[in-house]
């Protein structure tokens, strides 16, 4: 009786020997190389075969330094990963030309990865069965996948320029792929077709030091250059809540607000009714009788001139005084109101009242000196009457002032807005390297 | 599952059948193929030797599939132009019989559709082609040309005397996939899903010289 055929309990790694320059080639994937190239002399070999035969011969002047090194192990998102093939791919149009980078990844149980690196900025790619379905969204191509929309960000005609190590399927030189990149920040989803089939992957974007503290290598991974297509903005998801919290913001700001109006008084202390032309004899300047200003702390004084201007103006002098120490706050107005009508309708400009707020003024006894000007001689408007003025001034203690309130507003606002203005500049740096930059798309 | 003993016509070393419906198996002493017929086992033939696979799953690879147990009793290993692949009979504590694919480290489980569902014929069917079964609609992504490599243990069916082999691949835009399989006449219909290597939460599994 013979032994049982039962599996080998260890499967091995493989050694063999060029076909071309007898150096040796090792095989990291078990069973799974299609092809290897082999590190001495760069032929591309078929390894579905014990023959090796060689398929192609690569240039050695082509040869890049790799940032990972064939056979590095590290681990990703709590899985071992080692590096076994590489190729550098490259887009030649008539307008761009660049090149990007793939590192093959397995784990005999877990199956096959790549990591994708251009100028510093990295993706993990897992290969898809499943394929995506597409549609439009705002008239341009996308595709649906779990529940998630991603946007068609360039199509290009992809050549692989160099490979090293091994694969599980046929690669050469200079084969091409019709590549199209879908993405919805991180994630990016990729087809790729040739002549016979149609193959989707799926990318995360990851940092280059992710990668460097994964492979454990040494230095610091460069930093990225630019902005890259599914590259997650650090402003995504957060001018919203930013906005948010401005909103809260001014909702406190407004109940402050209103908490300190209640408690304002708001109380007049001074309404008199003048009458003023330039033709009338005497001084024009007067002062008010004295009135009071009574509480323990500063408070604002708000003074209201009420005219019935029309299409005229007047220029108040003010003088707030002190009655005990003679202190006086001087400050003047004009109100000018005017009215039409015009080949485009009813016009008005100005106002027949104005208002100035006092910010703080000390208890104590005031009295106001008032001084109007007018323009003098005969108002056209005012059916060849002279120019004059009846105006109301009210003085009213302690009235709330919003001042602070609209300062503090538009403080608040900046940090918004330069993040919104932010986010939407890396967004268009980003859709700038894309089939639809942002500034055509206008237009067209 | 009920374990069956018989003894191989072929060499009299003792099968065992792990599966009460199995229609072959392979004497894994003299590799046999022996085939059911009624109470007896006839040897049909032959299989070369396997040649040396990758997969990490093997004979008696046991996992869980939708909270089901599951057994590997059987393996057909396919070869088509791009490579190989394996499709592992696996066995549910249940009784119930599926497969559980593994191409390029790829895994997929699925079930003989017996839905009687009407299948078009291979002539009517190439890439791209849509096609509806059970409420899911699938479009064809590839027309493979297939041939067995080898076979071991426990199968639904003889494998004996085919040879070539066209498959419809089945995609759908989430986790459901399909395979037509045109080596018989009517054609058979599997349906299934992608599923993840953790999530089958395999034992039993092939171990690999440097990797724990």
């Amino acid at each position: 009786m013979a032994t049982p055929l039962v599996a080998p309990p260890l499967v091995k790694a493989k050694a063999l020997f060029c076909p071309n320059c007898g150096g040796p080639v090792e095989l990291r994937g078990f069973g799974h190389a299609i092809t290897v190239v082999c590190p001495q002399c760069l032929s591309v070999l078929d390894a579905s075969t014990p023959l090796l035969k060689v398929l192609q011969q690569a240039e050695e002047a082509q040869r890049p330094t790799l940032k990972i090194p064939l056979g590095t192990r590290g681990k990703l998102s709590g899985v071992e990963w080692e590096v076994i093939g590489y190729q550098t791919r490259g887009v030649q149009d008539v307008d761009t030309s660049y090149a990007w980078d793939e590192y093959l990844l397995f784990n005999p149980y877990k199956g096959f990865r790549y990591l994708t690196e251009y100028q510093g900025h990295w993706n993990f790619v897992t290969p898809l069965e499943p394929m995506p379905a597409r549609r439009a969204v705002g008239g341009r191509p996308a595709v649906w996948f779990e529940g998630r929309t991603f946007k068609h960000f360039s199509g290009a005609e992809a050549i692989t320029a160099f490979v090293l190590g091994e694969f599980p399927w046929r690669v050469k030189v200079g084969e091409k792929v019709i590549a199209d990149d879908f993405i919805d920040p991180p994630a990016i989803l990729s087809s790729e077709k040739t002549e016979d089939e149609i193959t989707w992957s799926k990318g995360e974007y990851t940092t280059g030091a992710d990668i460097w503290k994964a492979f454990k290598l040494p230095g610091s991974a460069p930093s990225p250059d630019g902005v890259f297509l599914n590259q997650p903005s650090p402003y995504h998801g957060r001018v919203g809540g930013i906005w948010g919290t401005f909103g809260w913001a001014i909702a406190m700001l407004a109940a402050l607000a209103i908490f300190f109006a209640v408690l304002t008084r708001q109380r007049v202390v001074f309404n008199s009714t003048y009458h003023f032309s330039p033709a009338d004899q005497g001084e024009p300047s007067f002062v008010t009788p004295v009135f009071e200003l009574d509480g323990t702390r500063d408070a604002t004084l708000e003074l209201d001139v009420n005219t019935n201007l029309t299409n005229d103006w007047a220029y108040f002098n003010f003088a707030l005084i002190n009655s005990d120490t003679g202190a006086a706050f001087d400050f003047g107005r004009e109100v000018s109101y005017y009215t039409g009508r015009d080949s485009d309708g009813a016009w008005t400009e100005g106002g027949s009242t104005s208002t100035v707020l006092i910010p703080s003024v000390p208890p104590g006894r005031y009295y106001l000196r008032v001084e109007p000007e007018m323009e003098t001689g005969i108002a056209t408007s005012r059916r060849a009457s002279l120019h004059n003025v009846d105006y109301q001034i009210v003085l009213r203690h302690d009235v709330p002032s919003y001042a602070w309130f609209w300062i503090a507003a538009s403080l608040l606002l900046v940090p918004p807005v330069a993040y919104t203005i932010r986010a939407r500049s890396f967004e268009k740096r980003r859709w700038m390297e894309s089939d639809y930059p942002p500034a055509r798309s206008r237009g067209d | 599952m009920s374990e069956r003993q018989a003894n191989c016509p072929s060499c009299g070393a003792p099968v065992q059948f792990r599966w009460s419906s199995a229609v072959q198996t392979v004497c894994p002493f003299c590799r046999s193929i022996l085939v059911r017929d009624d109470l007896d086992l006839k040897n049909v033939g032959q299989v070369a030797d396997l040649p040396p696979d990758p997969s990490p799953i093997q004979l008696l690879t046991e996992g869980v599939y939708k909270g089901k147990g599951f057994q590997v009793v059987g393996r057909i290993l396919y070869e088509y132009e791009q490579g190989g692949w394996n499709e592992w009979h696996i066995v549910f504590s249940d009784g119930a019989s599926g497969w559980l694919s593994d191409a390029q480290l790829q895994y997929a489980v699925s079930f003989r559709s017996g839905g009687g569902e009407p299948l078009p014929p291979s002539a009517q069917v190439s890439a791209g082609t849509r096609l509806r079964f059970q409420e899911t609609e699938y479009e064809v992504s590839t027309m493979t040309l297939a041939m067995y490599k080898g076979v071991e243990g426990e199968l639904p069916f003889p494998y004996f005397g085919k040879t070539d082999m066209i498959f419809a691949d089945l995609r759908t835009s989430g986790r459901s996939f399909g395979t037509l399989d045109y080596s018989e006449e009517p054609p058979l219909l599997f349906l299934g899903e992608w599923v993840e290597f953790e999530d089958l939460n395999l034992k039993n599994l092939r171990q690999f010289e440097g990797w724990a």
